[in-house]
């Protein structure tokens, strides 16, 4: 095609459709648009620090006054304005030991079972019938777990353990026992962790590259070697951010121990005995509280919690993201 | 055994060797075996305790409601028809307070997250709101109660409504950006080459999109916060009577159902499972429907 | 909303580029193109995947400056005016040039009628109800898309098979009458009968308007093109009129592309 003569085609009439700054349509439509949603994504950022902030400022004059003491005495005494916060420290973890080791073989046996054995037609309903137990609100886990499990604690499994098996003697099992316990406590914990420590686990199992199971299978192995050798070990550390992750909602779980543990501050070595734990000391004692540094300490208490479970939940989080990288970079 | 020349047997080293091969054959398949039971086992475990939960809610709570539950007032032990009107409304108005807070900032940082995807402020913030998921309700109770009630003097809706946001937040910032993730950049380079402003395209075209799915993620929202009863224990506090304001205490139906199962009456526990029953059957069905929705709308968008 | 234009005149160059330089971060995608398109023209554009051609068509509409990171030096000049001068909206820049993408992108949540129509929106001058009827009706038919579903207009975009669904994208992007056109691949992901169809629509639309192709396919470029260019690694290679681009290219690179040593 011919170039065409020079000038002519290149004068244009003025046109200043290019230019120009319109409301909503144009730049300016576009500044607001972008401040708005900023403004919103650091509310964010903002609501974590506000809530660190206040519940430090809250639990401060305890944590002066009681210092390092604060939990590692167990004393708590409203009257003589002493606290230490060591039994529901003692408490916390134990309940949530006990719920991690009773949720987990479970856990990773549904999840197992849902990626290596389940055949296709039943993992969506399995699936979803753990997953449906996150749903269950913590205070009718609390509800059935008064009025069912601890009569069946109390009446069935406790003289099941002490007479029947003739364990009473231990101290593990010692001390009367209504049933409102650490044991019930842990135990209601444990069905609560246990969708999210297998949903997490059954993520990683499936995202384990089928190279690897087909590897295994095509060198001789039985299914339970093949798991056991080509699937779990590339899902360890996975299952392990898994575990953690449930044992970051144990620690926090508020009302459903709070209504099976029997709320009393005691150390004590019987599984079988009343205790608190943090979440449930704050969410018993707050409406009762007497006096500012009782309130306080209370406070401190969530403050503790609050740091407890940010770092539980930071290292959780480390973990299974460690593994989706390490599953990404050798996909098959 | 291949190497053995026709016409002889194996020779008793090759017997030996055989018989140890099918020993250790026989054990792996036992234990395969075995396992695979123990595996069955837990997965049928896991199933008991969500049947044996829902058993216990229908055969107590199914016979305490009535009309009277949803209508009524609660009344002193004794007196007939008592209900938990106020806690059902207080819980709405709990719902909806929390919405109005947390639906705009959540949506909004779920916008900017999916904008601005790998960036260094992006990241911060995404890392952050997993980092609110995971606090303790009751932490939060703490804190609405240091931030709201204690400079204000007394209970109220709003101090629960905001601890109750505080909640959703991160819940629906991840989902949003989730959903308006899956719109294709294709779609929102086409409503571009059209002349549509950066705020038309995501108002006009990427949030109708994604509209669907997020409002799905609200709504599971909602079913999580509406069983929410730590973050209200101090802040909403409950209340005997009719009461709708925001600056007073206000009832609600997991506050009820936790001052009436701890109590000493039995007509009280009843009510408690009912109230149960209730509140499990909204936010099971809220679940089971967001379930579907997100699985039958994979990929962009609905329609056809 | 009438544009104020001069009719299309055979030959006149209505989009240059100058010195095009753009740029990944700190990868150079374009290198220093200098390319015209004329008038009542199609111009194809083809090379290897990755030799930037589709980044190229991009800066063309201001699309590319979309994606973080990015950079464009240089000037495209839309009837002598530099769409990347100081001051120029972007936004309105788009809405002269339209432009067609490699998968079929109806807007999921609207209709036939209301994605034809969604460009409007956004016009200077909004039409009235009947006068967007008549939009919408004569780009479906310039996209020999109206007689299969002028009954339903009505109808969820996403009803349409592929083919029709490109055609509905072609006729979204000719609703608000651009100058250029330009088209990313269009056929890549059509099946062979959509895409000869496709085609035919593109050699029948240069009679209006000035098009700019990208295509993989280079008997595509050969069937529907007036002038074609060649890009090689981001550099514009060499450009010709369709015929002696094929029959006798000038670069050795464009021949060995041409005869299949490469691509």
């Amino acid at each position: 095609m011919a170039e065409g003569g020079p000038v002519a085609e290149l004068s244009v009439a003025p046109d200043d459709r290019l230019l120009g700054e319109r409301i909503g349509g144009g730049v300016l439509g576009d500044r607001i648009y972008v401040a708005t949603i900023t403004v919103f994504a650091l509310c964010v950022p903002l609501l974590l620090a506000l809530i660190l902030l206040e519940v430090a400022v809250a639990g401060w004059p305890a944590l002066r006054e009681f210092g390092v003491g604060f939990v590692t005495s167990s004393e708590w005494d409203p009257v003589q304005e002493h606290f230490g916060a060591a039994p529901a420290i003692f408490g916390t973890i134990v309940t949530s030991i006990l719920a991690l080791v009773i949720a987990t073989p479970l856990a990773l046996g549904v999840a197992v079972f849902l990626s290596d054995y389940a055949p296709p037609w039943l993992r969506q309903p399995v699936a979803f019938f753990v997953d449906l137990l996150a749903a269950i609100p913590s205070v009718v886990y609390g509800l059935w777990g008064i009025f069912v499990l601890i009569p069946i604690l109390r009446q069935h499994v406790i003289p099941f353990i002490r007479d029947t098996l003739h364990l009473g003697s231990l101290p593990l099992f010692s001390g009367t026992s209504y049933g409102y316990s650490i044991f019930a406590a842990g135990l209601i914990l444990a069905i609560m962790v246990l969708p999210y420590i297998s949903s997490v686990s059954r993520e990683v199992l499936l995202a384990v590259p089928r190279s690897q199971r087909e590897a295994a299978l095509a060198l001789g192995a039985t299914r339970w070697e093949m798991i056991q050798k080509a699937v779990l070990p590339f899902a360890r550390s996975g299952i392990i951010g898994g575990v953690i992750l449930g044992l970051g909602r144990a620690l926090g779980e508020t009302m459903a121990v709070t209504m099976v543990i029997g709320n009393r501050h005691d150390i004590s070595a019987s599984l079988f005995a009343p205790g608190y734990t943090m979440a449930s000391l704050i969410a018993n004692e707050f409406t009762e509280a007497s006096g500012e540094m009782h309130l306080s300490a209370l406070m401190a208490v969530g403050f503790v919690l609050l740091v407890l479970t940010l770092l539980v939940n930071g290292i959780a989080r480390w973990l299974v993201w460690r593994v989706a990288r390490y599953a990404e970079g050798h996909r098959a | 055994m291949s190497g053995a020349p026709r016409g002889s047997g194996p020779t008793g080293r090759q017997r030996a060797v055989a018989e140890r091969t099918a020993r250790t054959i026989l054990r792996r398949r036992v234990v395969n075996a075995m396992m695979t039971g123990v595996v069955a086992l837990a997965a049928f475990a896991t199933t008991l305790p969500l049947v044996f939960i829902l058993f216990h809610l229908v055969r107590s709570g199914a016979s305490a409601l009535s009309l009277d539950f949803f209508t009524q007032m609660p009344k002193p032990v004794g007196e007939p028809g008592a209900g938990m009107a106020n806690a059902i409304v207080g819980t709405l108005i709990l719902i909806a307070t929390a919405c109005a807070i947390g639906l705009p900032v959540g949506i909004g940082a779920g916008l900017y997250l999916a904008d601005y995807g790998r960036t260094r402020m992006a990241n911060v913030v995404r890392f952050l709101a997993d980092v609110l998921n995971g606090l303790p309700s009751i932490v939060l109770a703490v804190f609405a109660w240091q931030f709201l009630v204690r400079p204000l003097g007394h209970f109220s809706a709003l101090a629960g409504g905001v601890a109750l946001a505080a909640m959703m937040i991160p819940m629906v910032t991840r989902t949003t950006e989730e959903m308006v993730r899956l719109v294709p950049t294709a779609l929102r380079e086409s409503a571009l080459a059209l002349g549509y402003s950066r705020a038309r395209t995501a108002m006009s075209v990427v949030l109708r999109t994604a509209g669907a799915g997020i409002v799905t993620g609200a709504l599971v929202a909602v079913a999580r916060i509406a069983g929410e009863t730590a973050p209200l224990l101090f802040t909403a506090f409950g209340n005997h009577f009719w009461s709708v304001r925001l600056d007073q205490p206000i009832a609600a139906l997991p506050l009820q159902i936790f001052y009436y199962a701890t109590s000493p009456y039995d007509e009280w526990h009843r009510l408690a499972w009912a109230a149960s029953l209730v509140l499990i059957s909204v936010v099971f069905v809220i679940s089971i429907a967001a379930r579907f929705a997100t699985r039958s709308s994979a990929g962009s968008g609905h329609g056809d | 909303m009438e544009t104020e234009r001069r009719a299309p005149e055979r030959g006149r160059k209505r989009l240059r580029t100058d010195a095009l330089t753009a740029c990944f971060g700190s990868t150079i995608a374009v290198k220093d193109a200098s390319l015209d398109f004329r008038d009542r023209e199609v111009t194809a554009i083809i090379g290897p995947s990755g030799c930037g051609k589709s980044t190229f068509l991009r800066c063309l509409n201001r699309l590319h400056e979309t994606i973080p990171l990015t950079r464009v030096d240089g000037h495209v000049l839309l009837d002598g005016r530099d769409i990347y001068a100081r001051g120029v909206n972007p936004v309105e820049v788009r809405k002269h040039i339209g432009m067609v993408f490699q998968k079929p992108t109806p807007f999921p949540t609207m209709s036939i009628r209301e994605n034809v129509a969604a460009g409007l929106k956004v016009a200077s001058v909004r039409p009235n109800r009947r006068a967007t009827d008549e939009i919408v009706e004569r780009a479906l038919v310039r996209s020999a898309l109206w007689d299969e579903v002028k009954d339903r207009l009505s109808a969820s975009a996403m009803a349409l098979s592929g083919g029709q669904q490109q055609r509905l994208c072609i006729a979204r992007a000719l609703a608000t009458d651009p100058e250029v056109l330009l088209l990313d691949e269009p056929t890549a992901s059509l099946d062979p009968i959509s895409s000869q169809k496709v085609e035919e629509l593109v050699y029948e639309l240069r009679k209006d308007m000035t098009i700019a192709i990208v295509t993989h396919n280079m008997q595509q470029a050969a069937r529907v093109s007036d002038v074609t260019a060649f890009f090689l690694l981001g550099e514009l290679v060499e450009v010709a009129p369709t015929t002696s681009l094929f029959t006798t290219p000038k670069d050795a690179r464009t021949e060995a592309y041409i005869t299949g040593r490469f691509g």
